[in-house]
């Protein structure tokens, strides 16, 4: 276990030199001079020469590279061409938010998903299994923004349950959760119920029946737990489109996160705060997906070694 | 010479069979498709999609672009079946003509991920070694990033337009056709018929492209449907945040985002674009499943 | 011999049922176990003695459905009764080890814990009670230091330690019928012989029946006092271990004989004979051993053999061409 431990890091460790060489690389093909832009329309040409040398912007692209890896190690992310504050700044107030959003979603994504796939797989081909599985069709297939407008017009505009956007108290967060949680439960349910029916034919199952085990603990102690672990790796790989989404949904429900400062940024042309924001939410997800590696190896552990 | 001969023969023949059970299993696979209801159902939508985007301008009933002030806003009516937009734009002929846009932006996008990771998936595992290794290296970095997250570095570099969203989007589809290529391709290497056609001196390309890519369509044309949808989905998100397609195109996203400012005034702006993109993305959903059960029956729980 | 009869199964059919028709997986079987008795079933894989066996606890899979028959324990009839009652049979009364001590224990729960649980089901035990019990067992089936082997998950044990564990599972309520499905099929050879002698012994102390399915004519010879052979979900031929092994009256037991010493070099499945067991969803006029039958004539075609018994009631065949043959009966223990 510690062996994988030692050998998954080691392999994270290029994966995040990649990530900062792509995110520079795609940056530099920015047209237009970023000093001219941080120096603001109508300063004169010194004013815009001097930036760039204090920005080390006349530097060799390698160097540049180097000293934008060496600053991100301590935390400077470079200066916004919009606010003129440092960019890590502006992160560490945002990042939270997207991270809530994504927790709660996440937890959306796990029980709901769970629990109608559970639903499913008792009675396969039941109606309340058919159902479910539409339901989850319908899941993956609405547009998440375009579901959070819906939901957004039934339960504030008609309902007036929540309110329209914002991020101050758990009713704000109820909508914004759901819409992104509701495609990665969608998934989840899925991949429960196969799972599950998979988990049901093996043979200890029948051992357990064999035994004289009630139903519902032979379902929910000796099937769920069996049936999960494949399902922790979905959930894992969700959340990286969870942290993508939050990109949708932050825009649609108005919330200030990460997310929507990165599209912000975009629009603005801001590009060091777009440079920060993508690597931030890019080592965010290589962490995460990193721990679910783990994870799963943990659960997982007992039926490798067979 | 009569050696060499007798293995030519043997293997124009072998590929003869090869090519037979070809023509066998795609009349079984025609089979399981008709059987399989829920996989028809994906195909028929998806069909009815590409004939609304090829009869576009006979379909619609108005000009998408015509601005008609003095009928802004309406609901739906008989005279304008999904209502008309702030402008008085007929949002149904928006709708049949954006198609053509956002139907195309997936496809091109999903195409062009295709012809880039099937190539770097085949180089990398036709010839193995080094090029195996910094192919797989650099794959691993892009399947890295998520998707998303990917397609707004490139368009924060190239700028808002719906030409880059397909660029965009095309460049996060390229990993995962390029992982497939790669591990199939490593398979069908391994087959005795692939050194038989060598030693007739097929240079490396006939073999890429002649005798191995056909083996490996199947799962690619099954990643390639369900890869649609998550195409046409971020393409629409893209578009939706006003970093694709811009004011006035009828681009789908680009409507619903439009839509969203009338959301407590004129929900149907927003609900009728979105439905759209709902149902496409079901009918791809759908029918993708039915291919992959269809093209391979072992996968089918 | 008087003996207490624990377990008897009369005319019992499990079907099949689905779109290509009827499978008469188990097609009229009668079995007699006696108390502290073993009974083997033997037949190549798919003649139905696995279904038999589910039949019994009524966990046959879907779409298999006990169409007709009945099975007493005790005299008590068991099919009909509901998944509630069954529930406290199985485990308890009659009890069953599989096959395959890899799969057949539960990856993500201690082995300790998969046997209490079923102590707690049936005797009302509670954790740290069970958990005790569980341990006992684990010694009584000659697990080394079982306080540490109770806490381990199955993926720490051995096979032949996880077939113990099994053994000890199936125990554990005091069965008075123990079913194993082929249960030495997975292990080796020695540890194979280990279980068998274990199962001896714990049959002796706890005096249970036991019904052992197997293909393999060695271990019914070593393990078994009456055997019951199967061929396409029948009995064809039903007797006492040493009767069938000197005097095989089915061709089929015949069969299975003569491949029996090619059987001991490589531990396959009796595949010997040429051919193979017909479907059960292929409708049958007559015998249907036919297509691999040495001595089958047009009437075997026509006419389906019943399960004729031996005038002393030693032995039953079915067979159409069968003549008793008086010197071999005598002295027989009754059927």
């Amino acid at each position: 276990m510690l062996a994988f431990i030692t050998k998954r890091l080691a392999q994270t460790i290029p994966v995040i030199f990649g990530i900062t060489l792509v995110v520079f690389l795609i940056m530099q093909m920015v047209p237009g001079d970023s000093a001219q832009v941080l120096a603001g329309e109508g300063a004169s040409k010194e004013t815009i020469e001097n930036l760039r040398h204090n920005l080390g912007l006349d530097r060799p692209l390698y160097v540049q590279y180097f000293d934008s890896i060496a600053g991100l190690f301590q935390g400077d992310l470079g200066i916004s061409a919009k606010s003129h504050q440092p960019v890590i700044n502006e992160i560490t107030t945002r990042l939270p938010i997207s991270v809530e959003l994504a927790f709660y979603s996440t937890l959306i994504t796990i029980i709901l998903g769970m629990t109608a796939g559970i639903i499913s797989a008792v009675r396969p081909y039941s109606v309340s299994d058919m159902s479910v599985m539409v339901v989850a069709l319908l899941g993956i297939s609405f547009p998440s923004f375009w579901l959070g407008l819906i939901l957004m017009y039934i339960f504030s505009v008609e309902l007036q349950w929540f309110p329209v956007s914002g991020w101050d108290s758990v009713k704000h967060m109820i909508l914004p959760a759901f819409t992104l949680g509701a495609s990665g439960a969608a998934i989840v349910a899925r991949m429960t119920r196969s799972s599950m029916l998979e988990v049901v034919r093996q043979d200890y199952i029948r051992t357990a029946r064999a035994k004289g085990i009630r139903g519902y603990l032979v379902i929910y102690k000796h099937a769920l737990r069996n049936a999960l672990i494949p399902v922790i790796t979905v959930v894992g790989l969700q959340f990286g489109a969870l942290l993508g989404g939050t990109v949708l949904i932050e825009s649609v429900f108005a919330i200030n996160g990460l997310g929507r400062l990165i599209v912000e940024s975009i629009r603005m042309r801001d590009i060091p705060m777009v440079q920060g924001g993508i690597l931030v939410a890019s080592l965010v997800f290589v962490i995460v997906n990193l721990f679910v590696d783990i994870l799963y190896r943990f659960f997982n552990r007992r039926i490798d070694l067979n | 010479m009569e050696a060499q001969l007798k293995t030519q023969q043997e293997a124009i023949s072998f590929d003869k069979l090869r090519k037979q059970q070809r023509i066998e299993r795609i009349e079984a696979f025609i089979n399981r498709m008709v059987r399989n209801k829920a996989a028809l159902v994906g195909g028929l939508i998806v069909l009815f999609y590409i004939v609304i985007a090829l009869f576009a301008p006979f379909l619609a009933p108005y000009d998408p672009f015509a601005i008609d002030l003095a009928n802004k806003l309406q609901a739906p009516s008989l005279e304008h079946w999904m209502g008309t937009d702030d402008k008085g734009r007929d949002i149904l002929s928006r709708i049949l003509y954006g198609s053509r846009l956002s139907m195309g932006v997936g496809v091109v996008a999903v195409l062009f991920g295709a012809i880039f990771g099937v190539i770097m998936g085949m180089a990398a595992g036709y010839y193995g070694g080094w090029i195996d290794s910094v192919i797989s290296r650099v794959l691993d970095i892009m399947l890295a990033f998520p998707g998303i997250l990917l397609a707004l570095a490139i368009i924060s570099a190239l700028g808002p337009s719906l030409f880059n969203v397909t660029v965009a989007v095309g460049v996060f589809s390229v990993p995962l056709f390029a992982r497939i290529a790669r591990g199939s391709t490593m398979e069908v290497r391994k087959l005795e018929y692939v050194d038989a056609i060598r030693s007739l001196g097929a240079n490396d390309g006939t073999i890429i492209f002649l005798h191995i890519l056909p083996n490996i369509l199947s799962p690619l044309i099954v990643q390639g449907t369900l890869r649609l949808a998550t195409a046409i989905l971020s393409a629409a998100g893209l578009s939706f945040l006003g970093l694709g397609a811009q004011p006035p195109s009828p681009e789908w996203g680009a409507m619903l985002s439009n839509g969203r400012d009338f959301i407590f005034s004129a929900p149907y702006m927003a609900i009728f674009p979105g439905l759209t993109i709902a149902l496409l993305v079901m009918g791809c959903n759908l029918f993708g499943d039915g291919l992959r059960d269809a093209l391979d029956p072992r996968m089918k729980s | 011999m008087a003996q207490e009869k624990v377990l008897e199964i009369n005319q019992l059919k499990t079907y099949f049922h689905t779109k290509r028709g009827i499978g008469k997986v188990v097609d009229g079987i009668d079995l007699t176990l006696h108390k502290g008795e073993t009974l083997g079933i033997v037949g190549e894989s798919g003649c139905g003695k696995s279904m038999t066996s589910l039949s019994v606890l009524q966990l046959v899979p879907d779409p298999g459905k006990i169409v007709e028959g009945s099975v007493r324990l005790n005299n008590e009839e068991l099919v009909g009764k509901s998944e509630k009652q069954m529930r406290n049979i199985r485990g308890n009364q009659i009890s069953m080890i599989f096959q395959e001590p890899m799969t057949s224990l539960n990856p993500v729960i201690s082995v300790g814990e998969q046997i209490a649980e079923t102590i707690r089901e049936h005797q009302g035990l509670n954790r740290k009670q069970a958990f005790q019990k569980s341990i006992e067992m684990l010694k009584l089936v000659g697990i080394p230091s079982p306080e540490k082997r109770a806490k381990q998950e199955p993926f720490q044990l051995s096979g032949g330690m996880r077939q113990r564990v099994m053994i000890a599972m199936a125990l554990a309520c005091n069965p008075e019928v123990l079913i194993a499905d082929e249960p030495t099929t997975a292990l080796d050879v020695t540890i194979q012989s280990q279980i068998l002698k274990l199962m001896k012994n714990l049959q002796k102390k706890l005096k249970m029946g036991i019904i052992f399915i197997t293909h393999d004519l060695g271990v019914v010879a070593e393990t078994c006092d009456r055997v019951a052979v199967m061929y396409a979900g029948e009995i064809v031929e039903y007797s006492t271990t040493e009767e069938l092994f000197r005097h095989p009256k089915h061709p089929y037991t015949k069969g299975l004989l003569q491949s029996l010493p090619k059987l001991y070099e490589d531990q396959e499945e009796l595949q010997a004979m040429e051919g193979s067991i017909p479907s059960p969803f292929k409708e049958h006029q007559g015998c249907k051993f036919t297509d691999r039958c040495p001595i089958a004539e047009d009437s075997c075609h026509q006419i389906h053999p019943d399960l004729k018994m031996s005038s002393d009631h030693s032995y039953q065949v079915r067979c159409l061409f069968y003549q008793e043959e008086k010197e071999l009966t005598k002295g027989m223990s009754s059927v």
